[in-house]
């Protein structure tokens, strides 16, 4: 009996030793992946400091080659050059690319290295509520080591709308965390369990127990930064958007139009007073909060689809949206002031002083915004009006450029273009275009202009919104260096109606016009996919979709064109074969 | 062997334990809870609004659909303070709601709306839960989400289950019962009537208003047990008689109170008007045991005493059979008195 009893305690123990053994190593297998996660995450997170070690607030890397991004209220704090810690406790120069003041982001870019340790960016779409996420940071300056500050939480909630708080950040579509933000995270990611960027942190709700976590913490989605990134790479003041239309509740609860102005992209291709409107950019709108919350997300100057329903006939529309702000007013807002500490704690940063460099003697030529700044930042700074960092402007042109250069070298050659093909509506053409004129033969009848007069009056043929001059700026960007230009500038990314993804787009001005290029690269080559053609602000541009890039008589040509005029088709040209003539 | 054999079931039993608890804990090591659980709790918690907005009262929080009819158990608050109270569920439909019961000393009101087939919290599958469970809050605090917008949620850990009387005075609300005190920062401006869950989504607890503690300043992040709720709100819900406020056992049945003691206190201005002495009667029981005018009570009993309404509440509290300590500052010297036993003589007041 005895030894039944001891045999059967023996085969419990061993059961239950083993049941416990399998409980247990999932639980360490999550507690080891949970520090994996975060000890690897940490690396790219940095303690973001004014020059001289004031301010405060934190950032991440999210490239190797030191591209941060952090909140616009730190920054700002900061000013231009800034001083980054890292967890393995170097201190770094940075200096600043580009801001979106609304959105309160920075892109910041760490200088001295090619192999930042750095984060992968997330989804934030794919987040949902429940989802473990860390924040981390320095929160109250805390780390004197730069090792930054770990905490865990969850989402609380998704697509988030916050009002302005007094001031011009907005945030809308954002994540909602109880993980501890505190003041100091700012600028901080959020990251999933995976330690992939999905938010930058930046706002709590504060109110009586004073500006510490109470649960409640909110996070820039970083779909809403990718959006901005490219402007941001540009050197720009990113602005966000309306659609110069305001919408409201009707009485049956459908989101419909309510004021709308005349002037604007949207009212030109047919929105008008009391449609109701089904979809933004591809999401369906089910209230005014969802409108402002997706609005928010896009930046100002993109072009993106919108369905209204009038009579109960669905309409699809592509709108350019318009700025949230006049021009010149963000930079207003944003130049004065340049010092002021948002973001520090009421206490003095427990970092270690930072010893004063000497004064380095001042070249003569050095503007007042770059006095003081150290020899590697001034090397990536340049002051323009309209830009954070002109430099950065140049860097991301050059680049755009060169890839264009290195993809279609043999039509770079100064000799006219001759294009011949067949129209769907107008039969078959002969296009021409060299560096004084743009010509085309149709059945139709020819049209010619002149592309060193002015631009803005030559728009034949007609009702093609300015299909010559568009053309033959076309011609010019492979032909006319960037400083021969009135001015060409890299104006961020963009979508294009239709396709997915983004693209580089170039803005170029010349005889009072403006175009724009959107060049898409795929396997390292590069290719302009569309242009608008803008002759003045509130017109409809013309807009050329290239596609079916080829091999056309040894030339990488586009083999089809579609020319849109305010969402109408105008023609399609079909390409048979181009010539680059002798000049 | 047999030392082994003890061994061995020692390690048994241990192990059993260990595993028990882990099974029964399995998400303190980071498992998350459903999507499935969160969106089925979140369609169970509406948003209120009613009146404030003024001097820091916020005009919402957060209430519990408890039927298919659309019964809501909510805090009672200055929220439902007007006749014009509206209700937000989760789908986005408003909905005015009529305020059909309070209790004062539970602070709970029940509401109602007019509506069917409404998801609810069956009140049947409350559950209790020990110390270290792991628990999520659901509640619409700051008012952050509107309209479908669907409420925050917040994740913490049981800390303990006390007494909230362990300390009167101390916390501003006439509640007198157990509370879950949760690790997490749960009791925010609108998170009051909110719902404190375990990780299956089982009703644990409703997130009271905002309380903080008046010696330390602390604020208490904590939820009254559903259990203690429940009879009075069964009784709201069937309409019959309330069972007794479990917490006037506590109370004495002949209490003490200033006429008795012939003390008469500063008037109560303030929202913490220091407990000062304004004048004694003449040959009352205060003036024989030695109080004075001027004279600031520190304690009463043994109990820290901040306010003139702390003083009242204190009293309360004591049994007028027994005698009264009190202590007190004159000048900067503190003294104590003893106020003999009153209940006899009651009839001559």
């Amino acid at each position: 009996m005895k030894i039944l009893l001891s045999l059967l305690v023996t085969c419990c123990t061993t059961a239950t030793v083993s049941m416990a053994a399998d409980v247990l190593s999932p639980v360490k297998e999550a507690e080891a992946e949970r520090v994996a996660v975060a000890t690897r995450a940490s690396q790219s997170v940095l303690a973001v400091f004014g020059p001289r070690g004031e301010g405060g607030g934190s950032g991440v890397v999210i490239s190797p080659d030191g591209y941060a991004l952090s909140n616009f209220h730190v920054t700002q704090a900061c000013g231009n050059a800034m001083k980054c810690g890292m967890a393995d406790g170097e201190l770094y120069d940075a200096v600043i690319v580009g801001i979106d003041p609304t959105g309160d982001v920075a892109l910041l870019k760490l200088l001295g290295r090619d192999d930042f340790p750095h984060a992968p960016l997330g989804d934030s779409d794919q987040v949902s509520v429940g989802d473990w996420a860390y924040v981390m940071g320095n929160p109250f300056l805390l780390a004197s080591d730069f090792t930054p500050t770990v905490t865990y939480g969850i989402i609380s909630g998704t697509h988030r709308y916050q009002y302005p708080a007094g001031t011009i950040l907005e945030y809308t579509d954002c994540l909602q965390t109880d993980a501890a933000i505190n003041p100091g995270n700012s600028g901080g990611p959020l990251f999933d369990s995976q330690g992939r960027v999905i938010g930058i942190n930046g706002r709590g709700s504060f109110e009586k127990r004073g500006r510490v976590n109470v649960g409640i913490g909110y996070a820039i989605s970083i779909n809403q930064i990718k959006n901005f990134l490219g402007t941001l790479r540009g050197g720009r003041i990113a602005d966000h958007a309306t659609l110069g239309a305001r919408v409201a509740h009707d009485y049956q609860g459908r989101v419909v139009v309510s004021d709308i102005l005349t002037h604007v992209d949207a009212y030109r291709r047919g929105l008008r007073y009391d449609d109701e409107i089904v979809s933004l950019a591809g999401r369906t709108i089910g209230s005014v909060n969802e409108f402002k919350n997706l609005l928010g997300i896009f930046p100002k100057g993109w072009r993106i689809p919108l369905t209204y329903r009038r009579d109960r006939r669905e309409q699809t529309i592509h709108v350019r949206l318009l700025g949230l702000h006049r021009a010149g007013e963000l930079e207003e807002m944003v130049t004065p002031q340049q010092r002021q500490q948002p973001d520090r704690p009421s206490e003095p940063p427990e970092t270690p002083e930072q010893p004063q460099s000497p004064e380095q003697p001042e070249a003569t030529e050095v503007s007042p915004v770059m006095r003081g700044m150290p020899e590697i930042v001034r090397e990536h700074f340049a002051s323009a009006p309209g830009f954070v960092n002109f430099y950065f402007n140049q860097v991301e042109r050059d680049r755009v450029f060169s890839l264009l250069r290195e993809s279609g070298a043999p039509l770079m050659s100064p000799g006219a273009w001759e294009v011949r093909g067949q129209a769907d509506e107008r039969g078959a053409f002969r296009l021409l275009l060299s560096d004084q004129f743009a010509e085309i033969e149709l059945a139709t009848g020819m049209a010619r202009i002149d592309l060193q007069g002015d631009l803005m009056t030559q728009l034949d043929p007609p009702r093609s919104g300015g299909l010559l001059a568009c053309l033959g700026l076309w011609r010019l960007l492979h032909t006319l260096p960037p400083e021969n230009w009135g001015t060409l500038e890299y104006a961020g990314t963009a979508p294009l109606p239709f396709r997915s993804g983004l693209w580089d787009v170039l803005i170029a001005s010349r005889g009072g016009a403006e175009i724009r290029s959107f060049v898409g690269t795929e396997a390292g080559t590069a290719t302009i996919d569309a242009l608008e053609f803008s002759p003045e602000l509130h017109v409809d541009p013309c807009e050329v979709y290239l596609r079916d890039y080829d091999l056309i008589d040894g030339l990488w040509f586009p083999r089809e064109m579609e020319i849109r005029v305010g969402d109408e088709v105008y023609d399609v040209l079909r390409i048979e074969s181009v010539q680059v003539l002798q000049p | 062997m047999v030392r082994t054999g003890t061994g061995t079931r020692h390690t048994a039993r241990m192990s059993v334990l260990l595993a028990c608890w882990l099974l029964g804990n399995p998400t303190a090591w980071g498992d998350v809870p459903s999507p499935d659980v969160l969106r089925q709790v979140q369609s169970k918690v509406v948003k209120i609004y009613g009146a404030g907005g003024i001097r820091g009262l916020e005009p919402y929080q957060t209430g519990l659909l408890i039927s298919a009819e659309g019964h809501i158990l909510t805090v009672w608050s200055t929220v439902l303070d007007t006749v014009e109270i509206t209700v937000v569920l989760d789908d986005g439909s408003r909905h005015s709601a009529t305020l059909q019961d309070t209790d004062v000393s539970l602070e709970m009101a029940l509401l109602k709306i007019d509506a069917s087939d409404v998801p609810y919290f069956d009140l049947v599958e409350v559950a209790e839960v020990e110390t270290g469970t792991w628990v999520l809050a659901f509640s619409n605090l700051f008012g952050v989400a509107a309209g479908d917008e669907p409420v925050s949620v917040q994740h913490g850990c049981v800390s303990a289950r006390i007494d909230l009387d362990a300390r009167r005075g101390v916390f501003s609300t006439p509640y007198r019962g157990p509370v879950y005190v949760v690790d997490a920062i749960v009791n925010n401006p609108g998170a009051a009537g909110g719902a404190l869950t375990d990780y299956q989504g089982r009703l644990v607890g409703l997130l009271g208003k905002e309380l903080r503690d008046a010696r330390t300043s602390l604020w208490l992040n904590y939820a009254i047990p559903l259990t203690t709720l429940q009879p009075t709100l069964q009784a709201m819900l069937e309409g019959s008689a309330r069972p007794d406020n479990p917490f006037d056992q506590l109370r004495p049945a002949e209490p003490w109170d200033l006429p008795q003691t012939g003390i008469l206190l500063v008037p109560d201005v303030l929202d913490k008007t220091p407990p000062f002495v304004d004048a004694v009667a003449p040959e009352s029981p205060g003036r024989t045991a030695g109080l004075l005018p001027d004279d600031l009570i520190v304690y009463v009993g043994e109990e820290l005493v901040t306010s003139c309404q702390a003083v009242r509440e204190s009293l309360a509290m004591l049994d007028a059979r027994q005698p009264l300590r009190m202590t007190v500052m004159r000048g900067d010297e503190l003294r104590q008195y003893e106020i003999p036993p009153q209940a006899e003589n009651r009839t001559r007041e």
